[in-house]
């Protein structure tokens, strides 16, 4: 299915990832919130593989703990992005006209923001939490989708197989749902798996400004958050949730890639 | 406008001065003129012209498939048992699609759905017109299949369109026009992109499904032979409007109009008379 190889690792990697948070009860090896005032910035032992921050607390617990969140919130502001942003996309170039042209008014009213500044309104107006987070990155994601589809629709429903299908007496939803979006879907599949990445790096950012997840609550954005003040004497603390989502924002875009060659019918099929 | 030989009695369809004109730029453009023919129950009528003369409008004009823009105006009647389509609601004339007059088209690649398997495309056609179970439905496609002359119907059923060649991609997209029961076959260029003896075949096919089936037929194309071959009645189109109107033999023994003469002076293997 993967023509080269690094979409494979790339999928091995964010699997192993994506095991480590389903597990992180198990895995871990310490409690996430347990606090050792004694130990506060400890280096790397045996005991704490990725060292401790700034209450002590081990970092590679938090770790496993904070990849849940991550990965929570890339895969349900997709969901519900991508769900919204397909309707919409799909009605706005299947019906055209006034609807079309309103629709994509406000695409493009929503795009003329820089994305992470309207969510960070969006989270500060709301108050700082998750589902508001899970919320304003919703409210930024969906255009993209709809912009998407809206182009595929308007170059599918011309093809001669929607003709067809309208010279069979079928209903325009029927038509919709049964020919269009099966045609649009490959493209939406790739560009869905781009935004996990573009979401997770955006709940890490505003973890980071501390407007995502409560304090205290082990989120990679907020771990960086934490290491930043003591960056120089004790970079374990920020280097661990760097690497992490580093690692999983680049096995997620190796992974999209790969899709993206495997849908493209100009990329020929062994 | 009548075909000298023939009174159209038990007339299925009559059409009666249609004219359809385009708005392109701004300007209002005749794309048809007063065409009138009639379509008896069992008969097949050839439509013949060239490209651009109008005939594939007609076609699609008959179930009002022509969406505005460009359409400015319809008018005309066209009559189904006595119905008149033109002023038909939408909502009426979707049940007429497919189920009461089905279509064919002459690119059965592109008139086909790439992500959809050919037993899904039959299924949803017979699901669109009636309350059948998915499990009917299928039987019947895998039915239709057979019937069409397709070979391994059952492993075509779950094939893809790019899985199959020309000539079985058209009887797929024939078993899907017949599905429904149609009274009322329009075939647009059907054997046009086929080679010569797939559009035998093919053509084979027409002829024993339009009297299994008792269907009337409304055959377009370029090609005066095919139109000897299975047309009862033919219709000459040349710029929008009608040239001739006879019957077959009529037609190619005595044209009458002069764009006929030249037409038919310029099949290829024709004696000069």
């Amino acid at each position: 299915m993967f023509r080269n190889k690094l979409s494979y690792v790339g999928a091995v990697i964010l699997c192993l990832f994506v095991l480590s948070a389903l597990l992180a009860p198990w895995l871990a090896p310490c409690d996430p919130y347990a606090i050792s005032l004694s130990e506060q910035l400890a280096r790397p032992s045996a005991a704490h593989l990725l060292g401790q921050d700034g209450n002590g607390a081990d970092i590679l617990s938090r770790l496993l703990y904070g990849g849940r969140i991550s990965f929570a919130v890339g895969v349900t502001v997709v969901f519900f992005s991508g769900g919204i942003g397909v309707f919409l996309g799909l009605l706005s170039g299947y019906h055209g006209g006034l609807l079309d042209m309103i629709l994509m008014r406000v695409v493009d009213i929503l795009l003329a923001f820089p994305g992470l500044l309207l969510a960070i309104a969006l989270v500060a107006v709301l108050g700082p939490n998750m589902s508001n987070v899970v919320l304003a990155l919703t409210v930024m994601g969906w255009v993209s989708f709809a912009r998407l589809v809206r182009g595929q629709v308007l170059s599918v429903k011309e093809r001669d197989y929607i003709q067809a299908a309208r010279t069979s007496g079928q209903s325009d939803l029927r038509i919709m749902l049964a020919h269009v979006l099966p045609n649009v879907l490959s493209p939406v599949i790739v560009q869905a798996t781009f935004s996990v990445a573009g979401v997770i790096v955006a709940e890490a950012s505003l973890s980071f400004l501390g407007l995502g997840a409560p304090p205290g609550t082990p989120s990679w954005g907020a771990m960086l958050s934490e290491g930043k003040q003591v960056l120089l004497e004790a970079p374990h603390v920020s280097i661990f949730p760097g690497l992490a989502i580093m690692l999983v924002v680049l096995s997620i875009n190796f992974l999209g890639d790969g899709l993206r060659d495997h849908f493209d019918p100009r990329v020929s099929r062994t | 406008m009548s075909p000298s030989n023939h009174a159209p009695v038990d007339s299925l369809l009559e059409v009666r001065n249609l004219s359809v004109a385009f708005e392109v730029n701004g300007r209002e453009i005749p794309i048809l003129q007063d065409v009138s023919f009639s379509l008896a129950s069992r008969q097949t009528l050839g439509i013949v012209g060239e490209s651009g003369s109008g005939k594939s409008v007609t076609a699609l004009s008959l179930l009002k498939l022509i969406r505005r823009p460009p359409l400015l105006t319809m008018s005309g009647e066209i009559l189904y048992r006595g119905k008149d389509l033109v002023e038909l609601p939408s909502g009426e004339m979707r049940a007429i699609r497919g189920k009461e007059i089905a279509f064919i088209f002459q690119e059965p690649m592109t008139a086909l759905n790439p992500v959809l398997t050919i037993g899904d495309q039959i299924t949803e056609m017979i699901r669109a017109h009636e309350r059948a179970g998915k499990k009917d439905a299928r039987m019947r496609a895998l039915q239709l299949l057979m019937e069409v002359g397709m070979s391994a119907p059952q492993m075509r059923m779950k094939s893809y369109p790019h899985e199959l060649s020309g000539g079985m991609r058209q009887r797929a997209m024939i078993a899907m026009a017949i599905s429904c029961n149609p009274s009322i076959l329009i075939a647009d260029e059907p054997t046009t992109a086929l080679d010569v003896t797939i559009q035998a075949q093919i053509l084979d096919l027409f002829r024993k499904l339009k009297d299994e089936r008792r269907m009337s037929m409304l055959f377009i194309t370029h090609d005066l032979g095919v139109i000897a071959e299975i047309a009862d009645e033919v219709l000459v189109m040349h710029e929008g409007s009608v040239k001739e109107y006879a019957g077959v033999e009529d037609l190619f023994l005595a044209p009458k109009h002069p764009y006929t003469q030249k037409l038919l002076s310029l099949l290829p293997g024709r004696l000069p008379t």
